[in-house]
């Protein structure tokens, strides 16, 4: 039972470590000071609340291992971040695409973990939630401004969002872990998550005069620990420092 | 001295202690905010002592990530040992969130003269958080403020500029 716990937990930290991870590369590379600045805030709170979630996940798990030890010394197939948060910057179009389909699906997520019978969970949840409501404000508005924007920024929004699409089908597809959470009031039922998700994506896609693409059968297993191939070589950058100076400090 | 008055000893002895810990929170300063106490910021949630005498702060982080937060945790306990408080440590209070209107009136007009514009108050729903705020620039007071970005040097900040005066100023956002 708590091992399915454990895995939801080191779900919802992977997640939002990778993605912190990825917006981390920004940083001296964005297109303007604010932008940079923004996608380093955005990295820092989803770090921050990595570290929460997997200081948690340390302590249920019993054996010793740390916030670090969780971060920087397991391999890719031990993260069970969901694929679409692995995914590669790309241009700005595409961090920003990526950006608000995961904040969407983390600000429906963490209103309902707020109420979570896991009362550590839910505290995590409900300071988290606060974030990800900038966090999403953040992207829709910079979705919206891109397509509806000039011929060039509605181009390159458009294409990111047909090439992302394909990954959101594995935020709503639910598996043994999702059950056992559910069964314990520990976390909320997908299934009623991807219709209010949904209502929230169309809206900005309206706004930014987009064409929402369509489903696609869904092939894609991060959660479980099978991922892209982009994830090792974002983790080898990660966790070079611990792997190569094993406990080093500063 | 009367038996009565000795047994009520230890609980006055708790309370002085209680006394000069909450007056030694208040020298303790936000690091990246320098005219901020902990008590200013609100992020002090409440102070026990054991009965063996040993002190724990509860702290709540303003964000997830802030790096200021361990900081201040250290910076507390540091206070304390220098104030005679060996056995003390700072805690994390996570629940209820931390939110703004937590500053108290003092620290908002520490914040507003040190330059940086104090959070509209109320915000702990959400309809406010999504509206654009009303922000007085903390040099003159217009209101004819912009905003430049919704990100600052901090997490805690946004960037706006006056349209009044000119002046770039920080915005403490609500939260």
């Amino acid at each position: 039972m708590s091992d399915a716990r454990f895995r939801y937990l080191l779900r919802l930290a992977d997640t939002s470590l990778v993605l912190g991870q990825r917006l981390g590369e920004w940083v001296g590379h964005a297109p303007a000071l604010e932008e940079d600045l923004g996608l380093a805030n955005l990295s820092l709170d989803l770090i921050g609340q990595a570290r929460l979630l997997l200081t948690y996940a340390g302590e249920l798990e019993g054996k010793g291992r740390d916030e670090d030890q969780l971060a920087f010394l397991r391999d890719g197939t031990d993260f069970y971040n969901l694929t679409l948060a692995e995914q590669p910057n790309g241009d700005f179009a595409h961090t920003i695409v990526r950006q608000l389909l995961l904040d969407a699906w983390q600000l429906e997520l963490y209103e309902e973990l707020q109420h979570s019978s896991d009362e550590r969970l839910a505290a995590i949840a409900s300071k988290a939630l606060k974030e990800t409501r900038y966090h999403f404000r953040y992207s829709a508005g910079w979705v919206v401004r891109l397509g509806d924007g000039t011929a060039e920024s509605k181009t390159r929004v458009q294409a990111a969002l047909d090439e992302l699409w394909r990954f959101t089908g594995e935020l709503f597809t639910p598996d043994e872990v999702d059950a056992a959470m559910v069964a314990q009031k520990v976390a909320p039922d997908l299934a009623t998550l991807k219709p209010r998700w949904q209502g929230r994506i169309e809206e900005v896609l309206r706004e930014a005069t987009l064409e929402r693409p369509t489903d696609t059968a869904y092939p894609w297993h991060g959660k479980r620990g099978r991922h892209t191939e982009h994830l090792g070589y974002l983790l080898a950058e990660m966790q070079f420092l611990q792997r190569a100076y094993p406990g080093a400090q500063w | 001295m009367s038996a009565k008055r000795q047994a009520h000893e230890p609980w006055l002895e708790a309370a002085a202690a209680e006394r000069t810990v909450w007056r030694v929170l208040e020298s303790v300063l936000d690091p990246e905010i320098p005219v901020l106490s902990v008590i200013d910021l609100g992020i002090v949630r409440h102070v026990r002592i054991s009965d063996s005498g040993a002190i724990e702060v509860g702290v709540s982080p303003t964000y997830s990530g802030c790096p200021a937060t361990e900081v201040i945790r250290h910076s507390i306990v540091h206070a304390l040992r220098d104030a005679g408080f060996d056995d003390a440590r700072a805690v994390d209070v996570l629940s209820p969130p931390w939110t703004s209107d937590w500053i108290t009136p003092e620290g908002r007009e520490k914040l507003r003269r040190f330059g940086i514009a104090p959070p509209a108050t109320a915000v702990s729903s959400p309809r406010h958080l999504f509206g654009q705020p009303r922000v007085a620039c903390p040099r003159c007071g217009s209101e004819q403020a912009e905003r430049v970005s919704e990100f600052g040097s901090t997490p805690c900040k946004a960037h706006y500029q006056c349209r009044s005066c000119a002046e770039p100023f920080d915005y403490f956002k609500c939260i």
